[in-house]
């Protein structure tokens, strides 16, 4: 289409360019926030408050969005990526949403941080019917596309997740005796809800679960209840801070359990090298995504260009920083969507070329793990593969799992 | 501090009702966004309002009234969610409720005095986001999830969209509460309030009970946070606890200084100075950083910083404090 555009403008003259633009025109579909020259994209992240060390997402979106305008936008469109701090507070973020929507007129909104804020837009999306797309949470209720035909998760949800720690520990320990430490909000309850349809009748084996709040200064006391139940397993359903914290309290206290890490913390700079590289051996996490600080990935292509990018886009940043890895794998995607619906930018068909994948491979993905999705299935994720701490990195092992259709 | 003039206030209230029916002529400048903004600014300056009761005019320090702006939220919430009361309705229920609440821990402040009350009142505001999360309250109050709600509607088929009702709701509510605070401050009442807040012994030589006037006094003031929390549960039409934060409490705080202590036209002030600052930072922010060619990363809440200590600075006692000394000043010179 451009092309011929393009040629037509070459020869001919001026009134005959305005009648093929014109036609052209005809074909060209758009909703607010998309023209011939720009798509506007609209996100919120907290740059300040408690959960401000998310920050550094958004600021990898916007790493790769400059990129993608370097190298002259998606099909000839510049994208205009707005990103608005909301402090992870509901009404914030409600507020910044409407201005993003109401008075920017935002395309769509992308990758929206948090499970509570995300959730105080949920409603209103659905009733402007503007795509909330690939939002940055992992709870499990995202994928809801009969009564929230405008939002579609990303990342493999917490439930899922957990479910495959249950069936592998059911699997592999004999006379298992589990104790759980459990962060005690939406995140924590979510894994445990997974882990509970796991074990199924099996739950009797969960010998004790104790839960801590973001404010503890530390989780000892909940660890040394753990050891004293005499429990075997252990599943650390904790974000970096105290995950690194009850590796290390385990390792302290003699106590040898079967350890189960949970995605969340998977990051080797940020959970496990607190912990103590010699404490956290034999460690099993679930990945989706490859670790920067994993060396068996440095000749990977994928990293590769993606520490270029980092060092070109986002210099001085943090590269041991696993968030801009899950920044830029997003964000692919969602250049992918738009690149897909050409010029027929209307925020219906958003939604449809959103939910139509088909083993699309995003980078930095692990090897094997791609995206599908389809009008039915909104989670677009959906498999990770088990991985064992050995040395100084994550030694994947076993197969794929895939949780589709769940 | 000096009467707003009667005459300017009812200029401003008719331009308050009529404006928003201009929207079908000026779509852009009246847009629904906007209305909502106000409605915000609305909901706040009836929050500090019932802060300037307590502190501006009875010398009450709290930093707390956030946790009485979260009470009459899931007041307000979880009577619409589990008993479909109609949202109009929450409003009394909040403010018996926080009131209540509110002369309740009135009774053991009344021991503290200045810092330590204040502190007391902060460690309020701290304790309620964790209470709303405990697991005996968890069915009530939906824990970490906090509850969804719907957005009230216009009534009787009135041709008004879900923002411009919610408008004139709030601003029918705020005139109100005005109204009452008004009167209740130029009452008996009300003159005791403040000599208690000026000389406490005096006011106790004159026969006034200060115990049960400090009381009553913090059971008004949560009440009117509370009504203004329960309208934001409306407003928003979600409520969780990552929504009444202690930056919460703190940023009623810095309306009501900014505003103006102990001026009711100063609550009004605040509360629009705080939604309009607290959104247009980052803009500036990124002003500073992109327009102005300034090389550093400022964040949002050092702008929002620096805009505090110019204001706290050039105007001690607040805007409205700050413009009538000004206006004194000119007409002096005349």
């Amino acid at each position: 289409m451009k092309t011929n555009r393009r040629s037509f403008l070459g020869g001919v003259s001026t009134a005959a360019v305005l009648t093929a633009s014109g036609s052209a025109f005809a074909q060209k579909k758009y909703d607010d926030g998309a023209t011939d020259k720009e798509i506007k994209i609209g996100h919120t992240n907290p740059y300040s408050g408690p959960a401000s060390s998310y920050g550094v997402i958004g600021k990898g979106l916007e790493g790769y969005w400059k990129m993608v305008n370097d190298r002259g936008g998606i099909n000839g469109r510049k994208v205009d990526f707005i990103t608005r701090d909301d402090a992870y507070s509901p009404p914030k973020t409600v507020e910044v949403v409407r201005q993003l929507v109401e008075q920017e007129k935002v395309l769509c909104l992308f990758n929206t941080l948090g499970t509570p804020t995300n959730t105080a837009i949920h409603k209103y999306m659905n009733q402007k019917k503007v795509p909330q797309l690939y939002v940055a949470t992992g709870a499990s209720k995202w994928g809801k596309p009969k009564e929230f035909p405008w939002t579609m998760g990303y990342q493999p949800d917490y439930h899922t997740e957990a479910v495959i720690y249950a069936k592998h520990i059911l699997a592999n320990v004999k006379d298992a005796k589990i104790g759980v430490l459990m962060q005690n909000d939406d995140y924590g309850k979510d894994y445990w809800g997974g882990f509970e349809e796991g074990l199924g009748k099996d739950i009797g084996k969960v010998v004790k679960r104790v839960t801590y709040e973001t404010t503890d200064p530390t989780v000892d006391s909940q660890i040394i209840q753990l050891k004293d139940s005499g429990a075997n397993v252990f599943f650390n359903i904790a974000i970096p801070k105290f995950a690194a914290q009850a590796i290390r309290k385990i390792a302290d206290l003699g106590w040898k359990p079967m350890q189960y890490l949970n995605n969340v913390s998977s990051s080797v700079a940020s959970t496990l090298r607190p912990a103590g590289i010699e404490n956290s051996q034999g460690i099993i996490t679930a990945l989706y995504l490859m670790d920067p600080t994993d060396k068996q990935w440095n000749d990977n292509a994928d990293m590769k260009t993606w520490s270029a990018w980092m060092d070109k886009y986002m210099p001085g940043a943090n590269k041991n920083d696993g968030n801009y890895i899950f920044a830029y794998s997003v964000a692919f995607l969602m250049e992918q969507t738009l690149k897909k619906c050409g010029d027929n930018l209307t925020r219906a068909n958003v939604m449809k070329q959103a939910a139509n994948f088909q083993k699309q491979r995003v980078p930095l993905l692990l090897p094997g793990i791609t995206v599908s999705t389809s009008p039915t299935d909104f989670y677009p994720i959906q498999s990770v593969q088990l991985a064992s701490f050995k040395g100084e990195t994550w030694n994947l092992f076993g197969d794929i799992q895939s949780a589709e259709g769940s | 501090m000096p009467a707003f003039p009667k005459k300017w206030l009812a200029v401003l209230l008719v331009l308050a009702v009529v404006i928003p029916l201009l929207q079908p002529v000026l779509p852009d400048i009246v847009s629904n966004y906007r209305l909502f903004l106000v409605s915000t600014m609305i909901i706040a300056s009836i929050a500090v309002l019932g802060l300037n009761l307590l502190t501006g005019f009875n010398g009450q320090i709290s930093l707390g009234h956030g946790a009485f702006y979260a009470v009459g939220a899931y007041t307000a919430a979880i009577l619409m969610d589990r008993l479909n009361v109609p949202y109009w309705a929450t409003l009394p229920a909040a403010a018996i409720v926080c009131f209540i609440v509110g002369y309740l821990f009135g009774l053991p402040a009344l021991k503290l005095e200045g810092h330590y009350l204040a502190l007391a009142t902060f460690a309020l505001a701290l304790a309620v986001p964790q209470i709303l999360k405990y697991k005996w309250l968890e069915d009530l109050t939906g824990g970490v999830q906090g509850i969804v709600l719907l957005k009230p509607e216009a009534p009787f088929g009135l041709p008004l969209s879900e923002d411009q009702w919610l408008y004139y709701f709030c601003l029918v509510v705020m005139v109100f509460l005005y109204w009452g605070a008004a009167n209740m401050l130029n009452s008996r009442s009300g003159r005791a309030m403040m000599a208690i807040r000026d000389q406490p012994m005096a006011a106790s030589t004159m026969g006034i009970d200060l115990a049960l006037y400090k009381t009553v006094t913090f059971g008004i003031s949560a009440a009117y946070t509370g009504i203004a929390g329960a309208l934001s549960a409306s407003a928003i039409a979600f409520v969780a606890p990552d929504s009444f934060t202690i930056f919460l409490s703190i940023k009623f705080l810095i309306g009501l200084v900014v505003g103006g202590v102990g001026s009711l036209a100063g609550s009004v002030v605040g509360g629009i100075f705080y939604v309009l600052v607290d959104n247009s930072a980052q803009a500036l922010s990124q002003f500073v950083r992109n327009d102005l060619g300034v090389p550093f990363d400022l964040s949002a809440y050092t702008v929002f910083g620096v805009l505090l200590v110019a204001l706290m600075y050039l105007m001690p006692m607040g805007i409205v404090g700050g413009v009538y000394l000004a206006v004194r000043r000119l007409r002096s010179q005349r």
